[in-house]
């Protein structure tokens, strides 16, 4: 069994009587395998009966009859109980908790490969009037609407996340600068378009302002300073009118395919192109300042 | 967790990320990728500047993985690594290198050191300062990569170095880091240094590719924007494998073959139009 770094995996071990645990000592880098309890648990022993009732009303994978292989019952168990812990109950999307990981994960790849990573940060504007005017189970309607918006905009390799109240975060790896402002403005285009029913009669229309902010490549920050320029861009939107995006540019640094193609596309073809210009014109490298 | 320093290295929306404190006479070698010569430029060119009569030090800069004890052969028992640790003086860990300069080695002690902390931002300037006194130039051999480390390292040199190779690879990686230092650092020159060339002109032509692409894909205030400059091209020389893999300097065991020939024409350069004059 392969290990699981600073996880521990419960394994078929000794059939219904005893748990096997898999994991991989930090300290040490070596695996273990040690015996949950010394002797043996039977599953009928554990107190399972509260997580059943959450998983029965929450989970989205139906739970296993009791009767089936104990393994696979506390192994969907444990499944649905981390299916749980990382999901926003109203809207179904990435809980913060989860987000913060996934932004924890991003950072260590920007870190690495110098990828440029967006992050955005996106506010329903005047959502406290829509829960005033319209009631709040009006205002949960649209915090679904927008949240199901969200997650058909974007990637199979973003993430979207409800991050608190009425703020959404989305971070999208492996996005180019050059187009983060145009991702973004169709998530807010898009979010526009929308007609939200709500209650029987009416509907309304739910605007959002967004703020986004590329993470520095190369560099290992933490979340919490990527959220603040990204949250801090938000606040100008937010400042600025609402219903608008507002991006923070400064992490132009990672090579693109058509910078690449500029650099030494030549070399593919046999001969660098920059060998026959230095033949023609040996003295006149424009990019000289000091005397040959 | 040093909250100040975090905010540093994350960057404001306004301000680049490694603020600049350069000194006059410290100068950094980088390349961006591993293994394109940084360290044997370094060395040697060291060794060019003091037969000039300047008093040089280098300083291995690479904390996390040394190079320049390997290419100097030199093994001291005292280290980098415990003038950081406070067990040492700066000046016990100073050593004379065979080509006529002092070097401050890091020590294998120091993968520790690999990331940017408060402590090693403070010794590291703690360091430079006490060194800035004593010599005329202090170079400062960085690590391959564009680490905090190598940046904050950089960030002290007033004039930047940029070795590369002709290979697609390390232009990439040069490339990538000469993006970084113009838009973090505003700088407004780096000087160029093509390692291994093939024939004559490469370096400078490669220097114009490089300028162009720069010039239509890195962004910058009108005018203001990154110029590359073309020091010196080292030809690619069967003497520096030899030199390397026996352990000695170039510029001391073979000093008029073709390469050393390029690090001294890079010394003269360097000093009579690079180098700001003494105050």
């Amino acid at each position: 069994m392969a290990p699981i770094g600073g996880h521990s995996r419960i394994c078929p071990g000794l059939w219904r009587k005893t748990l096997l645990l898999n994991f991989t000592d930090s300290r040490t880098d070596l695996q273990v395998t040690s015996l949950i309890a010394p002797s043996v648990v039977d599953i009928s022993d554990l107190r399972l009966s509260d997580a059943r009732a959450l998983l029965e009303h929450g989970a989205s994978a139906p739970l296993p009859d009791s009767d089936a292989h104990p393994t696979e019952f506390v192994q969907s168990v444990i499944d649905g109980l981390c299916e749980l812990s990382s999901k926003d109950p109203l809207t179904g999307l990435a809980n913060r908790r989860n987000f913060t990981a996934v932004l924890e994960r991003e950072i260590d790849g920007v870190a690495r490969s110098g990828e440029p990573a967006l992050l955005l940060m996106l506010d329903i504007d005047h959502f406290k009037s829509i829960n005033d005017t319209h009631g709040h189970s009006a205002g949960d309607q649209v915090l679904q609407a927008v949240a199901k918006c969200l997650a058909r905009c974007i990637r199979p390799m973003d993430s979207v996340a409800r991050y608190g109240g009425e703020e959404f975060a989305v971070v999208l790896p492996n996005c180019l600068v050059s187009v983060g402002e145009a991702v973004a403005e169709r998530i807010r285009l898009t979010v526009e378009s929308l007609t939200i029913p709500v209650g029987l009669t009416a509907s309304v229309r739910a605007t959002i302002s967004v703020g986004g902010a590329y993470a520095p490549a190369w560099v290992r920050s933490t979340a919490p300073q990527w959220i603040e320029r990204a949250d801090r861009l938000l606040y100008r939107a937010k400042a600025q009118g609402r219903n608008c995006v507002r991006i923070d540019h400064q992490q132009a640094i990672a090579v693109s395919a058509e910078e690449k193609k500029l650099l030494f596309g030549h070399l593919a073809l046999g001969e660098p192109a920059w060998i026959e210009r230095a033949a023609v014109e040996p003295a006149s490298g424009g990019a000289s300042g000091v005397g040959p | 967790m040093n909250e100040e320093l975090l905010h540093e290295a994350d960057g404001g929306p306004a301000g680049p990320q490694v603020p600049l404190a350069p000194h006059g006479k410290v100068m950094a070698v980088t390349s961006g990728k591993g293994g394109v010569g940084k360290t044997f430029v370094s060395a040697n060119l060291a060794a060019a500047l003091a037969k000039r009569g300047q008093r040089v030090l280098v300083l291995d800069a690479d904390l996390g993985l040394a190079n320049l004890d390997v290419v100097l052969n030199l093994y001291p028992k005292i280290t980098l690594h415990d003038v950081f640790s406070g067990k040492a003086k700066l000046e016990e860990a100073i050593i004379q290198a065979p080509g006529g300069f002092s070097v401050l080695l890091a020590g294998s002690g120091m993968v520790e050191y690999s990331r940017l902390t408060p402590e090693i931002r403070t010794d590291f300037l703690r360091i430079i300062d006490g060194l800035i006194p004593r010599y005329d130039v202090v170079l400062l051999d960085t690590g391959a990569g564009i680490s905090d480390v190598v940046l904050f390292a950089v960030s002290l040199a007033s004039v930047v170095l940029v070795v590369a190779t002709p290979e697609p690879t390390s232009l990439t990686d040069a490339y990538a880091t000469i993006k970084v230092l113009a838009g973090q650092q505003k700088r407004e020159h780096i000087y160029m240094v093509i390692n291994q060339t093939a024939r004559l002109g490469d370096g400078r032509a490669i220097t114009g590719q490089l300028q162009q692409v720069l010039d239509r894909f890195v962004v910058t205030e009108p005018g203001r924007g990154v110029r590359l400059v073309h020091l010196a091209d080292i030809p690619a020389d069967p003497s520096v494998r030899q030199a390397v893999m026996r352990r000695q300097l170039l510029m001391q065991t073979m000093p008029g073959c073709p390469a050393a020939l390029a690090v001294t024409q890079l010394a003269r350069k360097l000093e009579e139009s690079v180098m700001p004059v003494e105050r």
